[in-house]
């Protein structure tokens, strides 16, 4: 089969994804029964590669090293702690119904399936619900200074997509927290000898022997060497792509190369073109812009959105008057008004700045107007509550938000999709595991607020260790590394940083980097359409051809060489661009954070075509274009229903 | 350095106390120097308590100095490459400028101190005079310099033991939570306390309150 | 706005390393630091010289990866501000500007102004956590906590590890950054246990790496970009002194 108008072949349909049958509830206690177990004594000899330290890859390693596996353990920054999960600020989920409020474990099971719009798996959905009460119990036993009430009771709050206050958090350090409660776990388990740690080392290439995952290329970017570690198994917890639109939420050096070498190894990636946008960021300031910084979705409960009804209107803020604004979000969806679900508000912001309404540098911002909030409540109210994220946009755009408006404006944030994992966290190649944003798992089409961090942490802590246990239980018979497999991939890596030193070219990779990013905003953003996508399709390997033949990356393989690091990871956004694109194209449906312009209702929502794709989209790699193969998803507990926020 | 600076400020606080003795006339005065030698008298011998607590004086000084020696010395070796900007003090850079310099000023005030009061070496009155007059003496009007000097050391040993004692608090681990502003403000009190102790004998000299 | 930037210059651990100047025109007071820096960079390629090497990842202040020292301030002198977080309009135009690597023994420089911290880490190792495998842990109610603990705990816990205490500190001190953490811990229920073990064990890895000893200068705390408190020095030589008896 094949589908020549988009590029693509059409594969056989994955049947298993290793999920037990039975009751829901009953799966996974089934799972953690039916897996082999290793013998105390065997799991020192037993070798296992984790590369990522976030919240994922720090809790898996920590937990494996704790186990008495040999672990070793990569990350690119000069030390674990450092990895994007830091940066998560509102919380994380968790079903403990210490509110007494009516939440369990079913009903955040029902949330995040209804929240990713009817395209995640259930059983690997409700096995995040169980395992999320036990996150808690973990973190707080390792000191994580959750908020609390004065009786000392765990404080939560409610966020996105939920009626239940189920998120547990640390000011607005949420994923700080949690992750230097795991990096701690990992620095134990450095100084007890279990895990060994290599920082400033970039994953380059995944190393198959004989079907079989059995280690990592990886580039020591202090002294430039590139180095070979083997193992029995290997944990991908490398995070998300989000940097392929070049100014993301995410931080500078996230990528995709890890998962991209392990897909073009025969690892299937997953609904790559599920991408969240995020509506309240401080907007671009000029063309040097480097990243975008996320405001919390709270500043909705207490700021109105709005625009100039006119168009062009260059007025400061506070000289257009009220029948002069727009308020959008209330105008078009009365019942929830500012506080509609991230993607619709994402796209409202988008369509009045295509219309030419936006305010600020280069039109693309709306404003969040406090001026009301502190009409009613009262300054010093407003600051208590907002005062720290007030600062912050102070800080970076020099405005008093006190005094005029913020302006904000979506950035993408997250995406959804990853490689292809199943039940038990493992891709398509055998004793290849991948855990947290890397792969695709659990949150269908669109993420709910606080769910990243809970499924970082379930993977880690509690499902990788028991499932990775099961493959590992036939170590002893992996065999040795064939060395051919090993100086293959050697070669493959050395060759790419090879070519891209000899280019000698006349543009930057980051200037490259940019042109693809603002390529994929425009034609594979918050709003896709047949033909966005083909002149992205049709513009993204011209651009990748030019950058081949004309980048400039300076310096020696040798040695820190910051240049050829980026130059590195821009390549392989490229490709991953493409098949993003592809997988845009084909799913003709809108659904959670994929946004076809067809495939609307009257009103202008997402309009979902169950009919036809309610399945994951797996691709294979191939030198002539990738192939599709469909699991198809089954709703026995949720069903099946349109949302509507209006 | 806590501990010895702890006995240090012990020492001063005693001084100080006797030095006030002074306004309450030639006699009070010497008999208070007198009473120093004889401090135990008679289970313990002439001088022995003070010759005692000179040695402990001295020890303190010592040991305090190559403390303060042996931090300057760990300091440069963690910092062996120096910054090419003048590094700027964010902390209004009190505690770092005078705690070394100020200290090497009280000491040469101390053996200068030492010189005239103690031996009476520098003192016009000399050796074999009655503390009261020596101390008269040395702070006549017209060695004015020699009280400047004396003003300025005691001004130095004043900010020296504002940040010494707090720094001591928080060496010896008294200063955490609450405790933090009180502390602070209790270092700052006592130095204060013996600054205006240690000058108003001088300036009683000058004006001629004591005489 | 145009500049001059007096940079640390040193290709790698045993070069002598120098400053070197560079004239950076077209400066939007808008842009960040770091994103200055970045237009530099995108020059010096261009311009086949080897762009300056520094450290950043997430630009938000919360990573601790940035950090250099700024007219002879760490993180440069807006206070509670790591360097990705400061703009350019708090520079005046014509200004000149020098910057250098944090300055350590214990931090040796790797390139540029990119250092080697990974003494912090092992300072954590020493001791800076709580043992607890996962899923030995009671319902996280079993144990109430004080909300002022909490609180507390929470204020020192927020350290990024960016090192800039050690970089201003003039005896070349790790005693904030050693402090946060045991205090963080020393504060929570779950944290008694090992109380005695992990101050004396981190502080004592601290002095085995080779940093300063403190003299509460209290520069640390005016260059830290969260604030930690000073008395959180005091907590960690109360345990330790508790320890070492
Ligand atoms: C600004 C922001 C706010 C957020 N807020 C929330 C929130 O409130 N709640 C929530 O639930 N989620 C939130 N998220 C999402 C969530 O933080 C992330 O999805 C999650 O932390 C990802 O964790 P991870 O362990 O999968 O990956 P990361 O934490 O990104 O870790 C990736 C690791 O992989 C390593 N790595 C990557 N590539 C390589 C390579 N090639 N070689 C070697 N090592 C490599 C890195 O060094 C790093 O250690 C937020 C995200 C952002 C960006
Ligand atoms: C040679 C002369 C002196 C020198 C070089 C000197 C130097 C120093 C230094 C460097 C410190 C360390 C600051 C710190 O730890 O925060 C210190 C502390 C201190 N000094 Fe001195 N000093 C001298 C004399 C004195 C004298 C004469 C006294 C009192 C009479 C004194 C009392 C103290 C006290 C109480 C402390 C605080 C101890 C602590 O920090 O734990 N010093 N001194
Ligand atoms: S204490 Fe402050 S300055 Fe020191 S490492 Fe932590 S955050 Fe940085
Ligand atoms: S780059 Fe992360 S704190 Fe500055």
């Amino acid at each position: 089969m094949s589908d020549q108008t988009h590029g693509y072949k059409v594969g056989e349909p994955i049947r298993d994804t290793k999920a037990p049958e039975g009751p829901i509830e009953d799966r996974w206690d089934k799972r953690r029964f039916s897996a082999k177990l290793v013998n105390p004594a065997n799991k020192r000899k037993i070798n296992v590669i984790v590369v990522g330290t976030g919240l994922a890859g720090g809790s898996a390693a920590a937990t494996l090293g704790e186990l008495g596996y040999k672990v070793k353990s990569f990350c690119y920054q000069d030390t674990p702690r450092r990895a994007h999960s830091i940066a998560a600020q509102g919380g994380i989920n968790a079903a403990k119904n210490y509110r007494g409020d009516g939440d369990s474990v079913y009903r955040l099971f029902y949330d995040t399936v209804k929240g990713g719009d009817f395209r995640a798996r259930e059983s690997n959905v409700y096995r995040l619900a169980q395992v999320s009460v036990n996150i808690i119990d973990q973190a707080v036993a390792q000191g994580v200074p959750f908020a609390r009430e004065y009786g000392g009771l765990l404080d939560t709050r409610s966020f996105g997509g939920a009626q239940v206050s189920r998120t547990f958090y640390a000011r607005g350090q949420t994923g700080q927290q949690l992750l230097l409660g795991a990096y701690s776990a990992l620095e134990r388990q450095i100084a007890a000898g279990t895990v060994e740690m290599h920082t400033r080392h970039e994953m380059l290439d995944l190393v198959i022997s004989d079907g079989r995952a059995r280690g990592v290329i990886v580039r020591d970017m202090v002294t430039g060497e590139i180095e070979t570690h083997l193992a029995d198994a290997v944990v991908l917890a490398t995070g998300g792509y989000g940097n392929v639109f070049f100014l993301s939420t995410n931080a500078k050096g996230c990528n995709t190369t890890a998962i991209w070498r392990a897909h073009q190894r025969g690892a299937m990636f997953a609904n790559p073109c599920y991408t969240q946008i995020h509506p309240t960021c401080i907007p671009v300031s000029g063309d040097y812009q480097s990243k975008l910084t996320l405001m919390s979705e709270s500043l909705r409960n207490d700021g109105r959105v709005w625009v100039p009804v006119a168009k062009g209107d260059t007025r400061k803020a506070a000289d257009i008057p009220e029948e002069e604004r727009d308020y959008y979000l209330e105008r078009i969806y009365p019942a929830f008004g500012n506080l509609v679900p991230r993607d619709i508000a994402s796209r409202a912001a988008k369509n009045v700045c295509d219309e030419g309404r936006g305010v600020g540098p280069g039109g693309l911002g709306v404003y969040l107007d406090f001026a009301d909030a502190i009409a009613r409540l009262g300054r010093d109210a407003v600051e208590k509550k907002y005062g720290n994220l007030f600062e912050m946009y102070e800080r970076i755009t020099g405005e008093n938000p006190y005094e005029q408006p913020m302006r904000i404006y979506p950035a993408v944030h997250y995406t959804m999709g990853g490689l292809w994992v199943d039940y038990d966290l493992q891709s398509t190649i055998p004793g290849l595991f991948v855990v947290g944003e890397a792969n695709f798992s659990d949150h269908g089409a669109n993420r709910l607020g606080a769910s990243a961090l809970m499924q970082g942490l379930a993977d880690g802590y509690f499902v990788l260790p028991t499932t990775v246990g099961d493959y590992l239980a036939g170590a002893t018979k992996f065999g040795d590394v064939d060395p051919e497999a090993v100086e293959q991939a050697r070669d493959a890596v050395q060759q790419k940083i090879d070519k891209l030193l000899s280019v000698n070219g006349t543009r930057t990779a980051d200037s490259y980097h940019r042109e693809l990013g603002k390529l994929m905003w425009d034609y594979c953003g918050m709003e896709r359409t047949e033909e966005s996508l083909r002149k992205a399709l049709e513009r993204i390997p011209e651009l990748r051809e030019e950058f081949w033949n004309n980048v400039k990356v300076p310096g020696d393989p040798e040695g820190l060489n910051q240049a050829l690091e980026r130059a590195g990871r821009v390549a392989d956004f490229f490709d991953l661009a493409e098949l993003m694109c592809i997988d845009a194209l084909h799913r003709t449906e809108s659904c959670g954070g994929h946004f076809r312009a067809e495939s609307q209702d009257a009103d202008g929502e997402a309009l979902r075509d169950d009919e036809n794709f309610a399945y994951v989209a797996a691709w294979e790699w191939g030198e002539d274009g990738p192939t599709l193969h469909k699991e198809v998803l089954d709703y026995e507990y949720v069903k099946m229903t349109q949302r509507s926020y209006k | 350095m806590a501990v010895t600076g702890a006995i240090l400020v012990l020492f001063l606080l005693g001084h100080m106390a006797g030095n006030l003795k002074a306004f309450f006339g030639a006699d009070a005065f010497n008999h208070y120097a007198e009473w120093l030698r004889t401090m135990g008298s008679p289970a313990v011998p002439y001088r022995v308590l003070l010759t005692v607590t000179e040695i402990v004086l001295v020890v303190a000084v010592v040991l305090h100095m190559w403390s303060a020696v042996s931090l300057a010395r760990r300091a440069a070796q963690a910092r062996p490459v120096k910054y090419a900007a003048k590094r700027k003090s964010q902390a209004n850079g009190y505690a770092t400028h005078t705690m070394r310099y100020g200290g090497v000023i009280i000491l040469l005030f101390v053996i200068w101190h030492l010189l005239d009061m103690t031996f009476g070496a520098v003192n016009p009155k000399g050796f074999d005079a009655e503390p009261f007059d020596r101390l008269v003496a040395g702070f006549d009007p017209s060695r004015w310099w020699v009280t400047l000097f004396y003003v300025v050391a005691m001004i130095m040993v004043g900010l020296h033991l504002r940040h010494g004692l707090w720094s001591a608090f928080q060496t010896l681990g008294l200063a955490g939570g609450r405790s933090y502003g009180k502390l602070k403000a209790t270092a700052a009190l006592v130095s204060l306390v013996l600054v205006i102790g240690f000058l108003s004998v001088p300036v009683g000299v000058m004006i001629g309150v004591i005489k | 706005m145009n500049l001059t930037l007096k940079v640390w210059r040193q290709n790698g651990p045993s070069d002598e390393g120098r400053m070197v100047t560079y004239k950076v025109e077209d400066v939007s007071p808008d842009m960040s630091f770091l994103e200055m820096l970045d237009v530099l960079n995108e020059r010096l390629i261009l311009a086949g010289d080897d762009p300056i090497a520094f450290d950043h990842d997430c630009r938000e202040g919360i990573c601790g990866m940035c950090g250099m020292v700024i007219n002879g301030v760490a993180h440069g002198e807006q206070r509670a501000t790591t360097t990705c977080q400061l703009h350019m309009r708090h520079f005046a135009d014509g200004a000149e500007i020098t910057i250098e690597p944090w300055r350590a023994a214990p931090f040796p420089v790797v390139k540029d102004l990119v250092v080697d911290r990974s003494a912090f880490d092992r300072i954590i190792q020493a001791g800076g956590f709580i043992s607890v495998p996962a899923g030995s842990a009671p319902d996280a109610h079993s144990v109430p906590v004080k909300k002022d603990d909490a609180d507390a705990a929470f204020d020192a816990a927020t350290c990024i590890g960016c090192g800039a205490c050690v970089a201003a500190c003039p005896n070349g001190s790790a005693s904030l950054f050693t402090a946060a953490k045991i205090t963080h811990l020393g504060l929570l229920p779950q944290g008694q246990p090992e109380r005695d073990s992990r101050a004396k064990a981190m502080v004592e890895q601290m002095d085995l790496e080779g940093f300063g000893g403190c003299t509460n200068t209290g520069e640390c705390t005016a260059v830290c970009p969260k604030g930690i408190p000073l008395d959180t020095i005091a907590r960690m030589n109360a345990d330790y002194l508790k320890a070492s008896k």
